[in-house]
């Protein structure tokens, strides 16, 4: 018997409706606005797809319409663990989830938008698998399957054995405030973890691609192959810049800038000024990736490397690493960065040779 | 009678033949035979004894190979079915394999590859009794240093990417020769050549530099700049790329090489589109291949046998693959010379390369003349812009890069905007299409195109041919917006449904031969 | 001068100039020069390329072809007995009919709903050989028994993180520097000697020259020189104590009367198929396999294709497809893609499953038999002539032999151009590529040989000899 969460967050979805952009905080003005819920339909959507193996999972979830209701709709063996009438705040679905965590859940079913993503990870980390049902306004982070009924049909071949590799995905987020003032500030919080699904069309002229995984190593053997001696390497927030880390066997902190020298650990997880202090007068290179489908260098998501360290480190000693992979999601997009000084950003501007793996680079534009 | 209505061109009660074939170890019955072996003569058996006594005990085979036992008819039925269960160029509209060049086949050629005079040739006879295929390869040879504007072809390698290999190996080899090996380490190519463009030079130890295309699906020229050093070994690129897009400035880019030193070998894998309209020495290049089972019409064999064709120009013939073949007015012969090069590349295959492939091109070419060539060109591309403009006023079809120029010999379409309506992908697509006696491929990985389908009509289908092509793809597309459940669970109609892949990448359930796959079965309830 | 096209032409449907026009209207274009409007003036050509005026109707170019040919003398109508590398063996009928099948000869990259027959076909020859060489895997082909061992050797590489591999010095000289082009640049290839007397591995230089650098020994059998060699056994052993992976080279048409390596040690097997049903095509017959145990850190290696069985959503439906979709594992990170795989010879491993179906298990017994018979008749024989030695080395036999002509005070050269006037080709000239045999030549004798061929040179050789 699999224990599966559930979490539905009820008011996912319901700003965009009525034009707001995302509901974290403003959910009384959406209903206002006579703003419908819609997560409860899309996650019916995505469970139906477990229909037959009702005998085989055990739902563990909150109550009334946050998972208790759609699951005994499809008279799934229900455990409601987490009790709650009032809406489903962020606060809410963290503690549910904690609380599932605590049942000993196999896995976590949730519906929402990117907040209940970042909400999820808060709670959950990469302890147990995740599957995101797309429900909310906001849909940037790979967690979310690409419609509810995939969303149910990844989760059960996941419960039935048929997927049992793993992979890690970004959780992102735009600030809302911001969006709704028209900026689209994207953040990476962290990674969850999802079932791998074959990401490809088999492809019966060619060879069997590299997986994103590997292509990371590849791009990493790449860069730790080419390291010099007496040179401080600025490492970046990512999984790709991760890749590094781990080639050297060093720790690292996957949403922090760590800083190695002749292959051995200097600082991990340093703020700007602590950075500043390190790097002055040294000969040092910087090793970022951009983030995946928005192509942002910097300025997003690693503001520790602020523009007076880019100033200070120069472009010429900027190493990019990612995959190839992650450039066609780009869809023929530029990098992007953003630094907030428009001196640095000048300076950015350009073509830059990006590694994207073992003895492979691309020319590559950036643009402010 | 009454009046059969036949209202559309798309076959709608196409069906695949499906033989629900077995798996050619159940046919085993013990004691059958397929064929016999000649025995040795009683007088040989007399002097010679049993023959096998003489190896070693320890290097006996002491159990039979567990091969099936079969009669003749059975085998030939069972291959005759397997065979019809697979939709070759011969029984297709073959336009869905863009970058293959898949186009008609003649028979004639065919016949003569099956004449004893090639077939019963061993590679190592004396010159003197091998001057008709001698003569064959040489005259091809010169017909391709004409098509080109190269001087010199080999025809040693096996396939496109082994002649890439064979590019890089004189590209590092040049170098070498100069001095210069260790400092000339990158070689450029673009996203949009064929990956071996990049994979190859790679096996040489080259560093790639990959140019990404500006807005208009050209290579970036700036991009190019910044990439071009004194490290550049080399530029290997194809012209058309994959997109079909035509890079107007090449010239400029192979100058910017050549002024850097570095070599440029052009992957004329997509040549089809341009036979007599321009060559590869006009636009600058010191190298060139192309691949005989694409553009000059020798079959695909489902994957080989055959030729990747490379040409150089004269100062670089010292470092191709020997022999060459020559003649000296009197005699063909095979030409050792250019191996006491110090810097010679070696070998790239044994012998000299698919004989009865360069003998099918041969006659192709013989067939053709000039003015045939330049009418495949021709058409090729009027067929390729024809439908190019057919699918383009379909809604949910689009083509990247620059709109209202002619593309070459293909084109890489985007179903993205039909997935995003409908949830159905490129690959739905690509089943369904089999529905209809069709098919097609999407591209190489990564997608940088997405929800890709690659279309290369060459010169072989007829207008009509590509109307229905076109009507088929509507046709589904309508379905799609209808009733895609009909696409996603697609083909209905094919020799198989659809494959549960999930099996062939777990390493304690796939089934490589039937020896394992009887290992591994079992009943999951 | 314009260029011109050729209209009406039968393999170009739309060379019909009426039709051209309808479709140039279609796509808003006047004239077919307008398609190529992309292509600079600078680099067009303005003038039809000068090739020969085409050969228009289908018969005439028949005659001018066969004209050609004709000027061939082939292993048909002459005796022949070279072998070294490419092998006259006898095809069986139904490995043409089944390769000249329009279905399978102008397929390529389908998926297995439109290809299943390809699918099937070469799913079978994977196994059918694998049976043949006792192992689980087998790639769809290579281009030829070269690049399977330069192949197999890289894998070895990668799979030990070494850069160093043994060949044999017996074996073919082509086959090495195919071997060496493609392990260049980072791997090295080292020779190991053999025994002046057998020809066999020399355990002594081997044991000198093995090491923890060692990714692989590689050694064939039989041998390049035609005998048995012996010791695989001992070679793999010595390979495994170092954490070294055994690697041979193996004629497939050997393997009903000789133990496969498998079953002496071998880790990874690679060989040609050309013996099994496919015609010597002067060398165009190539085609390499590379099969090895089921174990994942072997088929992660590959870079071929290796189709698999599999379930369809139709219970009692056999399907296929591509086994292993990322091959992501050890050290392979550091050379994706290097052995880029493109277009190979997948029509010879369908014709080489045709013909292992054909001969089941007694058919590849008795080859096995009768070639060996015959060979040992042809040694037997050529012993006979004053001044000849059947076989310069004391090894068995398979299907090739040294004959030793040192004794007869004539070069190879002389005796073969003696033996063309008789209709006869004699075997390699092996006096360049191994000067330490002196005047040898490396014959071959297979099933298609009667004994009154065999007798047949004999005498020819007598009389060439003077003796």
């Amino acid at each position: 018997m699999k224990r599966v969460g559930f979490i539905v967050n009820p008011i996912a979805g319901m700003g965009g409706s009525v034009g707001l952009k995302g509901t974290d905080g403003v959910y009384q003005k959406a209903v206002a606005l006579g703003a419908k819920p819609r997560s409860s339909h899309r996650s019916m959507e995505a469970i139906s797809v477990l229909s037959d193996l009702k005998e085989d999972i055990e739902i563990i979830t909150c109550s009334h319409e946050m998972g208790e209701d759609e699951a005994k709709y499809f008279g799934f063996s229900t455990i409601v663990v987490w009790h709650n009438d009032s809406m489903c705040s962020s606060e809410d679905t963290i503690a549910a989830a904690k609380t599932m965590m605590q049942e000993d859940v196999d896995f976590i079913l949730f519906a929402g938008g990117d907040g209940t993503a970042r909400d999820i990870y808060n709670a959950v980390g990469m302890k147990v698998p995740v599957i995101g049902i797309p429900a909310g306004v906001k849909i940037h982070s790979p967690v979310y399957a690409k419609n509810p009924t995939k969303a149910g049909e990844l989760a059960r071949l996941y419960l039935t054995g048929n997927i049992k590799r793993l992979q890690e995905v970004e959780v992102l987020d735009i600030d809302e405030n911001a969006y709704r003032a028209g900026h689209v500030n994207t953040k990476l919080y962290g990674y969850l973890k999802i079932p791998y699904e074959r990401n490809y069309v088999q492809n019966r002229k060619a060879p069997t691609p590299f997986s994103e995984t590997a292509s990371q190593v590849s791009a990493a053997l790449d860069v730790m192959d080419n390291m010099q001696e007496d040179v401080l390497y600025v490492v970046g927030p990512g999984t790709t810049t991760r890749a590094v880390m781990e080639q050297l066997g060093l720790p690292y902190t996957l949403l922090g800038v760590d800083i190695i020298l002749n292959k051995q650990m200097v600082a991990l997880d340093v703020a700007e000024k602590q950075l500043l202090g390190l790097i002055k007068g040294k000969k040092c290179k910087l090793i970022v990736t951009p983030i995946g489908g928005q192509g942002y260098l910097l300025g997003r998501g690693n503001q520790q490397i602020s523009p007076a360290v880019i100033k200070q480190i120069g472009k010429e000693n900027i190493i990019v690493i990612t995959t190839k992979h992650k450039i066609s999601e780009l869809r023929g997009n530029p990098f992007l960065v953003d630094t907030g000084d428009s001196e640095a950003d000048e300076m950015l501007k350009g073509y830059i040779k990006a590694i994207v793996g073992y003895k492979e680079q691309i020319i590559y534009p950036i643009r402010t | 009678m009454k009046k059969i209505n036949r209202d559309s061109r798309v076959r709608k009660n196409f069906h695949q033949a499906k033989w629900d074939e077995p798996i050619i170890f159940e046919l085993s019955q013990k004691g059958e035979r397929g064929i016999l072996v000649p025995k040795a003569e009683e007088d040989v058996v007399g002097v010679v004894g049993d023959g096998v006594s003489g190896i070693p005990d320890h290097l006996k085979r002491k159990e039979h190979p567990n091969l099936p036992e079969i009669s003749q008819p059975r085998v030939l039925r069972h291959y005759m079915r397997l065979s019809q269960e697979t939709l070759g160029a011969d029984v297709n509209i073959e336009i869905g394999q863009g970058t293959c060049t898949v186009k008609y086949s003649p028979k004639i050629n065919e016949m003569l590859a099956k004449l004893t005079d090639i077939t019963e040739l061993h590679p190592l006879q004396d010159e003197s009794t091998v001057q008709g295929i001698l003569e064959i390869m040489y005259k091809t040879g010169v017909f391709m240093n004409e098509i080109s504007g190269m001087d010199r072809f080999s025809f040693q390698s096996g396939g496109g990417s082994q002649a890439v290999m064979a590019m890089a190996s004189v590209m590092r080899a040049y170098h070498a020769d100069k001095g210069e090996s260790r400092t000339r380490d990158e070689v450029i190519t673009t996203i949009y050549s064929h990956p071996s463009d990049a994979a190859a030079p790679a096996v040489m130890g080259y560093r790639i530099i990959y140019i990404h295309p500006d807005e208009d699906g050209y290579p970036d020229f700036e991009a190019f700049k910044a990439a071009v050093s004194e490290r550049t070994a080399g530029f290997i690129v194809a012209n058309p790329e994959d997109t079909g897009v035509y890079n107007p400035r090449v010239k400029e880019f192979t100058d910017l090489i050549h002024s850097h030193g570095g070599l440029c070998g052009y992957d004329q894998a997509n040549a089809n589109g341009l036979f007599g309209v321009t060559r590869a020495r006009e636009a600058g290049f010191d190298m060139c291949f192309f691949n005989l089972h694409k553009s000059f019409s020798t079959p695909h064999g489902c994957g080989g046998p055959a030729v990747g064709a490379m040409g150089v120009t004269k100062e670089l013939e010292k470092y191709l693959p020997a022999p060459l073949i020559d003649y000296d007015g009197d005699k063909y012969y095979l030409n050792y010379d250019i191996c006491r090069d110090p810097f010679n590349i070696g070998k790239v295959r044994m012998f000299y390369g698919v004989a009865p492939v360069v003998l099918k091109a041969y006659a192709w070419i013989m067939a053709l003349g000039a003015e045939g060539l330049y009418e495949v060109a021709k058409v090729a591309v009027l067929n390729n812009n024809y439908l190019f403009r057919k699918l383009m006023e379909v809604d949910c079809i689009d083509a990247p890069y620059i709109k209202g120029k002619q593309r070459v010999e293909q084109v890489r379409y985007t179903l993205q905007k039909l997935a995003e309506d409908t949830g159905i992908t490129t690959g739905d697509v690509q089943r369904r299409m089999m529905d209809f006696g069709m098919h097609y491929w999407t591209s190489h990985h990564p997608y940088y195109i997405p929800e890709p389908m690659t279309l290369e009509p060459t010169e072989a289908p007829s207008k009509e041919d590509l109307d229905e092509y076109i009507e088929t793809l509507k046709y589904i597309i309508k379905e799609a917006y209808e009733s895609p459940e009909i696409i996603k669970t697609a083909p209905h109609r094919s020799v198989c449904h659809q494959v549960d892949e999930r099996t062939l990448d777990e390493p304690d359930e796939w089934a490589i031969s039937w020896r394992s796959y009887l290992k591994k079965a079992k009943d999951k309830g | 001068m314009a260029i011109k096209g050729f209209k009406n032409h039968p393999y170009i449907p739309n060379s019909v100039p009426e039709v051209q026009k309808e479709m140039l209207k279609a796509i808003g274009l006047n004239n077919l020069e307008e398609l190529h409007e992309e292509v600079p003036e600078a680099i067009k050509l303005k003038d039809n390329m000068k090739l020969p005026e085409a050969i228009p109707s289908e018969y005439e170019l028949r005659r001018h072809v066969e004209e050609i040919l004709k000027k061939n003398i082939n292993c048909k109508d002459n005796l022949n007995f070279l072998g070294a590398g490419c092998w006259q063996h006898y095809v069986p009928a139904i490995c043409d009919e089944i390769n000249s099948r329009g279905e399978f000869l102008t397929a390529y990259g389908g998926e297995p709903y439109n290809d299943f027959g390809r699918f099937q076909a070469l799913f079978e020859y994977e196994s059918l050989v694998g049976e043949l060489v006792d192992m689980d895997v087998v790639n769809v082909p290579t281009m030829d028994w070269g690049q399977a061992a330069a192949t197999s050797i890289r894998m070895a590489s990668r799979i030990t993180g070494r850069k160093e591999a043994l060949v044999p010095k017996s074996m073919d000289k082509d086959r090495f520097l195919i071997m060496k082009n493609y392990c260049a640049p980072d791997i090295q290839l080292i020779q190991v000697d053999y025994e002046k007397e057998t020809g066999q591995l020399n355990l002594e230089d081997l044991k000198g020259k093995i090491s923890e650098k060692t990714a692989a020994a590689y050694f064939e059998n039989p041998s390049f020189l035609g005998f048995i060699e012996e010791n695989g056994r001992q070679i793999s052993d010595l390979a495994h104590r170092f954490s070294a992976l055994s690697v041979v080279g193996v004629d497939p048409i050997t393997l009903g009367v000789l133990k496969p390596p498998s079953q002496y040690g071998a880790d990874i097997i690679c060989g040609d198929l050309q013996p099994l049903g496919i015609h010597m095509n002067y060398g165009g017959g190539q085609s390499g396999f590379i099969a090895t145990r089921d174990e994942e850190k072997y088929v992660m290696e590959f870079p071929s294709r290796i189709f698999g069985m599999a379930p369809t959503g139709v219970e009692g439906e056999y399907g296929f497809g591509d086994v292993a979709f990322d091959r992501t594992s050890f050290g392979h990170h550091r050379e994706h893609g290097k052995e880029y795989v493109g277009t190979q010879t997948a029509l010879w491993g369908i014709t080489a499953g045709v013909y292992l179906a054909l001969m089941g298990p007694k058919g590849m017994e008795e080859i096995g038999q009768t070639i060996m018979q015959k060979s040992q008749y042809a040694v037997m024989r050529l012993n006979q002539i004053a001044g000849v030695e059947g076989s310069f080395f004391n090894s068995v036999n398979f299907k090739e032999f040294v004959v030793d002509f040192n004794k007869t005070g004539k070069t190879v050269k002389e005796i073969n151009k003696k033996l063309l006037q008789k209709n006869i080709f004699g075997g390699k000239d092996l006096s360049s590529n191994f000067p330490e045999l002196g005047q040898c030549a490396l014959y071959c004798v297979t099933e298609i040989h009667l004994k009154t061929d065999i007798d047949r040179l004999a005498a020819a050789l007598e009389e060439v000899l003077n003796v």
